[in-house]
């Protein structure tokens, strides 16, 4: 018999009824809420006089809007009164509704995608999902999460399903050790390199391989966070004591003999021996080095040690285009070196990259090390609250501080910049976020995506530089 | 929601690949608690020559003349045609809601990004895959030919072109069905209620850690 994947069984784990049109209706056990996709299912489901179907199944927190400074004013620190309002409107959907919230005072807010397993919300084997393309991230625990959108978020809060369609099987494996200096960030931008944005279209990604297996959760939620970028969904990697005992002791993890079953349960999610995959793509983890990313796609991506692209050498017609465009709103000419991008400033966080491992990385790098004078601004903005209290209690906040990088409070913060963090027009920074698109992080801005330590390393010397170099 | 049967539009075509959700619709009017509205914002960081801000007058803004719905040509446009990989990025449905506040009710890509793709049939909006020698094809004809317009018909499942030529297109069973009669998807899961309870039950014996979270 065929063994099946890990996503095979989160699949058949969930499935509530399978129709004869090939649509099957999924079971969600958890629904994460922020303030962006949320109002307008909560409205629609007011309007059709509808209840949520299972409140305790909902957790929610604003965090896209959300300013990183004068956290202590609350809901008054933001200045801008339509973010205001969509806070304002979070908070009061959530008490008319009886769901729970970390408003944005408590200490335990920040970042969806961070806070979801900080607090044991996210447990292994749970369908997760959340009005945010990044909530692949929770793949990590080996969940069958993914994005959804708001008419979606209004389905899960009346049905507590959704109408899916079951997606191929990708297996991406990394084999071999990762070099020093080399993060779960590179490998990420390595695979999106290679398979292209649109790589893991209908596919729901297996990130497996002797690399993957060595990365902390923090590394693996990196990597699954951003398997969006690679077109795909869902991104997930198998249980293993490396995610037990993340879970163990979170505030809502199971205790006791709920627990000790729970991981019984756990210990079966991973595919088996036998499972046949729709594709499989191997990378050499060893040969990874430090990526910078150039262009305005996830996918135009290089080595530190590489150069812009030739459009002149591209064939395609179609790519060449793009790369064409990408150069001229990045204001980059082929072949430049990596190393020759100067920046304006340094942006070290999101869902991507907030968490306190990779606050660790990058004080590593400046410690004792002051930012470049050329820099406008380089900011820290931790992923959530608890994470901002882990690294002040380590001391990483005076590091930062010292070298001369700004220690922010929770949230998405200059990723997208609907708060009031954003780059100016022309401006380039690197960035331990996950997108690179035009305006991203504001009107005219130019984003190079990098992992914590790389940004760290651009922030000392103002351009981008081998971290490598600056490690010892 | 609104049905879709059948459609004729004039066509858009907006030649560059991998379009994301920012560039649909940047995050500054993603502050909206509404659904409705978009359409001014729509494209609006390659449609306007300043920096839009929610709540503007956007018709006094400069316009970007090289961008395609600045063109008089297709100021009625309401087929959208498109590159590889359209609706890449953000989930955002606010992407599919600022297409449909400007008037189109139709997108053609030779692939687009799964999310959008999703969010476009939760709004009456039908995104069709074609083949990209078609997708190119209709671009050249678009192009060459002021005033062109395309035929879609979801019952036939075929895209036909002012010559007669026509393209047939997959779609699933179960989102044609759903788009065809307008049919509203929740209400359509609340019949299959004592399944969702059923299965909850089952689940809570097996796995009562999943119960236990959350208040």
């Amino acid at each position: 018999m065929v063994g099946k994947t890990l996503y095979d069984k989160l699949w058949d784990d969930h499935l509530v009824k399978q129709r004869d049109d090939g649509s099957a209706l999924i079971y969600i056990d958890r629904h994460l809420l922020h303030e962006v996709t949320s109002p307008q299912a909560f409205e629609g489901l007011r309007l059709a006089n509808r209840k949520p179907w299972r409140i305790d199944a909902n957790v929610a927190t604003p965090d896209h809007n959300v300013p990183t400074t004068d956290r202590d004013k609350g809901i008054d620190g933001i200045v801008d009164p339509v973010s205001r309002t969509q806070v304002e409107t979070l908070d009061s959907n959530c008490d008319e509704f009886g769901i729970l919230e970390f408003k944005i005072k408590d200490q335990r807010q920040g970042i969806v995608h961070v806070i979801g397993p900080e607090q044991g919300v996210t447990l292994p084997g749970m369908s997760v999902v959340c009005g945010d393309s990044h909530t692949s991230t929770h793949g990590a625990f080996g969940c069958l999460a993914h994005g959804i959108g708001t008419s979606e978020v209004e389905h899960v809060l009346a049905t507590q399903c959704l109408v899916q369609k079951k997606m191929k099987n990708m297996l991406v494996k990394v084999n071999g050790n990762l070099g020093k200096g080399v993060t779960g960030k590179d490998v990420v931008l390595a695979i999106i390199g290679k398979i292209g944005t649109a790589g893991g279209t209908g596919y729901a990604i297996e990130f497996g391989g002797d690399a993957i297996r060595g990365l902390s959760m923090e590394g693996r939620m990196t990597i699954c966070n951003m398997a969006i970028e690679g077109g795909a969904r869902i991104g997930m990697v198998a249980v293993d004591d490396t995610t037990i005992e993340y879970v163990k002791g979170r505030p809502f993890s199971p205790k006791g003999e709920t627990w000790d079953k729970a991981v019984e349960y756990w210990r079966t999610l991973h595919s088996d021996s036998n499972a046949v995959f729709d594709k499989v793509v191997e990378l050499d983890g060893s040969a990874i080095q430090p990526q910078v990313s150039w262009g305005t796609s996830p996918e135009m991506v290089t080595g530190v040690a590489g150069s812009v692209p030739d459009p002149a050498k591209e064939a395609d017609p179609i790519k060449r285009e793009g790369i064409e465009r990408a150069l001229k709103y990045m204001g980059l000419a082929a072949n430049q070196k990596i190393t020759d991008i100067q920046l304006d400033r340094v942006f070290i966080g999101s869902c991507t990259n907030s968490r306190i491992e990779d606050l660790r990385e990058a004080a590593a790098v400046v410690k004792g090390r002051k930012v470049a004078a050329s820099l406008k601004q380089a900011m820290v903005v931790p992923g959530s609250g608890l994470v901002k209290a882990q690294a002040e209690q380590e001391g990483l906040d005076k590091i930062f501080i010292e070298a001369g990088l700004e220690w922010r409070d929770p949230g998405c913060s200059m990723c997208l910049a609907m708060n009031a963090d954003k780059l100016g027009q022309g401006e380039h920074c690197a960035s331990t976020s996950n997108r690179n698109f035009e305006g991203r992080q504001g009107f005219g801005g130019r984003t190079h995506l990098v992992s914590p330590a790389m940004a760290a390393a651009a922030a000392i010397k103002g351009h981008f530089v081998d971290v490598r170099e600056l490690m010892n | 929601m609104r049905a879709f049967t059948q459609h004729q539009g004039i066509v858009a075509p907006m030649d560059r690949s991998n379009v994301d959700t920012d560039m649909i619709i940047p995050k500054q009017f993603l502050k909206s608690i509404k659904r409705t509205g978009f359409g001014p914002n729509l494209f609006d960081e390659l449609r306007y020559m300043d920096e839009g801000q929610p709540d503007q007058d956007s018709s006094k803004r400069p316009l970007n003349p090289d961008f395609v719905l600045n063109q008089a040509r297709y100021k009625n446009a309401s087929v959208l045609l498109a590159r590889r990989n359209f609706g890449c990025g953000s989930s955002r449905e606010h992407a599919p809601w600022a297409l449909d506040d400007f008037g189109f009710r139709v997108i053609i890509a030779p692939s687009f990004a799964d999310i959008f793709y999703n969010n476009c049939f939760k709004n009456g909006l039908l995104p069709i895959v074609l083949d990209e020698d078609v997708v190119d094809k209709l671009f050249q004809e678009s192009e060459a030919n002021e005033g062109y317009q395309l035929t879609v018909d979801l019952t036939a499942q075929t895209v036909i072109t002012p010559s007669g030529e026509s393209f047939s297109f997959e779609v699933d069973d179960f989102r044609r069905h759903c788009l065809l009669n307008g049919l509203d998807d929740i209400g359509v899961t609340l019949e299959n209620a004592e399944a969702i309870t059923a299965y909850e039950d089952a689940r809570r014996k097996t796995a009562p850690w999943l119960f236990n979270a959350g208040n």
